[in-house]
């Protein structure tokens, strides 16, 4: 059984990213990262790829790692993890060294849905012993906010703009975790670090299987989402809250919700907080809504709440 | 006692690779690497070679599994060809720079297109400039050798390293080769020291950003590092030689005495280079041929002590650089003999590309046109046996 973090009381005050980053204010990816790193413990080996958390963490002579931390290039981390993990377990086998370590890779959606994807398919296949963790930030944020595959349905990002011809974003993200799982591996789940006992929890049981694991983050960007930087955590909850980000995990290819939401909020409300979706017509919200009610009914949350 | 055995080039790499003991294989299949990495598995499967091997699904996760392995300490190998380098493209730059000793084989093959799975030298020529110190041998006792001297010369420079055969002549070629013992092979190269690693102990940042302020003076320690690895590569061949009574220096000089034109070549057409050479001196002409073992770093002082008193040298290139003033090995040579006195004339020839043979005509007309750049100076580069 994993440990498991039911209050503050079973989380560890120790920071293993230090503070003094140069992420945003209002960054939910640095949050993600402090629990991710609570979870996980000292004996671990972090990969990143390129991208705004490699970027914000590692500018030399700084590091605000306190774990050992790689980054090789935008597209490989899954392989690089593999790479480290599987070399430790051999030295270890050969006896040319006892240490032992998690490896975890930690991207964002450019390095995972898009340039990365094939490499992460690689190592989920193979079946090597990673937690690889993607953190949502829903666009190319570190170059600017440009869309990917991950961008909803809607977004303005500078290169999904609305105009008289777009609506913003023309396609809905992919399904990361329906991805990981069709490669048959033990443990996948969502998380969002509006629910850090959920997402720590949820790592302690990816590092704790055997094999490969992923976790899909949700992670609000107040920079590229055109929000204000205190509204992160909530904005993380509204998107729960709808049912637009369900919170679930897969155990050996069994789905249960994580977090149940019995009575949901109108998408409206969490569309309206975010300048990204400030153009969205009736039509178009419209249709988000009935993206929300289908995974709502899909993964079995509670129908939306009375509007008065 | 070593023994003598009858195997391909490829399997000489993989033979050295499992007496190195390597505890890290990714590899991705190509033509006409294959049958090193089949061997290796073939290894690691019975159980002859204690290792873990990463089936990748792309050269690109190849190199890169290799880099994020060898940084944890582990002694790593992958083997490619090609387009499978040309793919790795991006990540060689890195496994320099971030100090990675990987060695790797490349069998040269022509880069499409059109797509061609026979030798020439445009895939390792494309990477010359990435940080690896490149190795280029001539057959597979060599190729045996050179693989063995690779992992030492990779680990006491903190470089990766990469040994070139030439595809099917050298790798699929079934030659004598004579293997050393296991136990001596050990000796000469004993587990990589598990120091400056990635570890739990320190917390240390690796593929850092480095700002203008701190890239060059970073970058500059990869430079400074293959210029050091020059007198590695030299005690590294003369241990070899003492433990096992073979050694290959950087330039191999052959019938230079008294000679006034020489080629200049790489890789398994020294064979043929050294055969006209030998008729052609019956028939009173005065050749000789020069064999290029290390490309990088490219040996400057062994050239020029080689081609002294030669009047004309002709620069066999497998490789082309389009719109260039000259061709890879050409512009090497021509660099590195540029401020030497008495320089000799320097005549350019681009040949067997896309595994077109060179044949014998080919080195006389090689040989002649040097021996008449030695009279009237070098004309412009000839494309040999290029059909109208």
């Amino acid at each position: 059984m994993s440990k498991v973090f039911k209050s503050v009381k079973d989380v560890p005050k120790e920071e293993l990213l230090a503070p003094g980053h140069r992420l945003c204010a209002g960054c939910a990816a640095g949050t993600a990262v402090r629990q991710i790193l609570k979870a996980s413990g000292r004996d671990t080996v972090v990969v990143s790829p390129t991208g705004c958390l490699e970027v914000s963490t590692s500018y030399f002579p700084q590091s605000a790692w306190r774990v050992p931390w790689v980054h090789v290039a935008f597209e490989n981390a899954a392989a690089v993890a593999s790479g480290i993990s599987n070399a430790l377990k051999t030295l270890q086998r050969k006896g040319k060294s006892v240490e032992k370590a998690d490896v975890i890779a930690i991207g964002g959606d450019g390095g995972t849905f898009d340039i990365g994807l094939q490499s992460l398919s690689g190592a989920l296949e193979r079946g090597d012993d990673i937690l690889y963790i993607c953190y949502d930030n829903e666009a190319y944020m570190n170059t600017g906010i440009q869309r990917s595959s991950a961008t909803p349905f809607g977004a303005a990002t500078t290169t999904s703009p609305p105009g008289k011809r777009s609506i913003g974003q023309r396609t809905e993200k992919k399904d990361l975790v329906g991805i990981a799982i069709a490669h048959g591996i033990p443990y996948a789940a969502t998380a969002c670090p509006s629910y850090p006992f959920d997402l720590m929890n949820k790592v302690r049981r990816g590092l704790d299987v055997d094999g490969p694991a992923l976790i899909h983050v949700l992670a609000p960007c107040p920079t590229g989402w055109r929000t204000d930087t205190s509204d992160s955590i909530e904005l993380g909850k509204l998107a729960v809250l709808t049912g637009l980000w369900p919170l679930y995990e897969v155990v050996n290819g069994e789905v249960k919700l994580t977090v149940q939401v019995p009575r949901r909020e109108p998408v409206t409300k969490y569309l309206k907080a975010q300048g990204r979706f400030r153009h969205l017509d009736e039509d178009t919200v419209k249709k988000i809504q009935e993206k929300a009610d289908r995974l709502a009914k899909r993964f079995g949350m509670g129908p939306l709440r009375e509007q008065q | 006692m070593g023994r003598r055995v009858g195997i391909s080039g490829n399997y000489a790499v993989a033979y050295a690779v499992k007496m190195a003991d390597v505890d890290m294989i990714a590899a991705y299949p190509i033509t006409p690497q294959t049958t090193i990495v089949e061997k290796l598995s073939e290894f690691v499967a019975n159980g002859e070679l204690d290792a873990s091997y990463m089936n990748v699904e792309s050269e690109h996760s190849a190199i890169s599994a290799c880099v994020g392995a060898s940084l944890t300490g582990a002694r790593v190998f992958t083997a490619t060809s090609s387009q499978g380098l040309a793919l790795m493209h991006e990540i060689l730059f890195m496994a320099s720079a971030l100090r990675t000793p990987i060695v790797m084989a490349n069998v040269n093959r022509a880069l499409s297109a059109p797509l061609n799975i026979w030798n020439d030298h445009s895939d390792a020529m494309a990477q010359r400039d990435a940080g690896w110190i490149q190795l280029w041998v001539r057959s597979a006792q060599e190729a045996f050798d050179t693989t063995v001297e690779a992992f030492k010369i990779a680990e006491e420079s903190r470089l990766p390293v990469m040994v070139n055969l030439d595809g099917f002549i050298v790798s699929h070629m079934y030659e004598p080769v004579e293997l050393p013992d296991e136990e001596e092979v050990k000796k000469f190269i004993p587990s990589r020291p598990l120091e400056n690693r990635i570890s739990t102990k320190s917390a240390h940042a690796v593929g850092v950003v480095g700002p203008p302020e701190y890239y060059y003076e970073m970058k500059y320690q990869a430079i400074d590092a293959i210029e050091k690895s020059r007198v590695k590569i030299k005690e590294i061949d003369r241990e070899f030689n003492s433990r096992f009574g073979k050694s290959y220096g950087e330039v191999e000089a052959y019938g230079m005495d008294g000679a006034d034109a020489a080629l200049i070549v790489m890789g398994s057409i020294f064979g043929s280079a050294k055969e006209v050479a030998n008729s052609l001196r019956e028939e009173g002409k005065k050749v000789g041929v020069i064999s290029l073992r290390v490309f990088r770093p490219f040996p400057i002082q062994e050239l020029r002590k080689a081609v002294e008193g030669i009047k004309a040298v002709g620069v066999v290139d497998r490789a082309t650089t389009p719109g260039g003033v000259g061709n890879p090995l050409y512009n090497e040579i021509a660099t590195a003999l540029y401020d030497m006195p008495d320089r000799p004339a320097i005549q350019g020839f681009v040949a067997g590309l896309g595994g077109r043979d060179i044949r014998q005509d080919d080195f006389r007309l090689m040989y002649s046109a040097t021996e008449k750049a030695a009279r009237e100076g070098a004309g412009r580069c000839m494309y040999v046996g290029l059909r109208e």
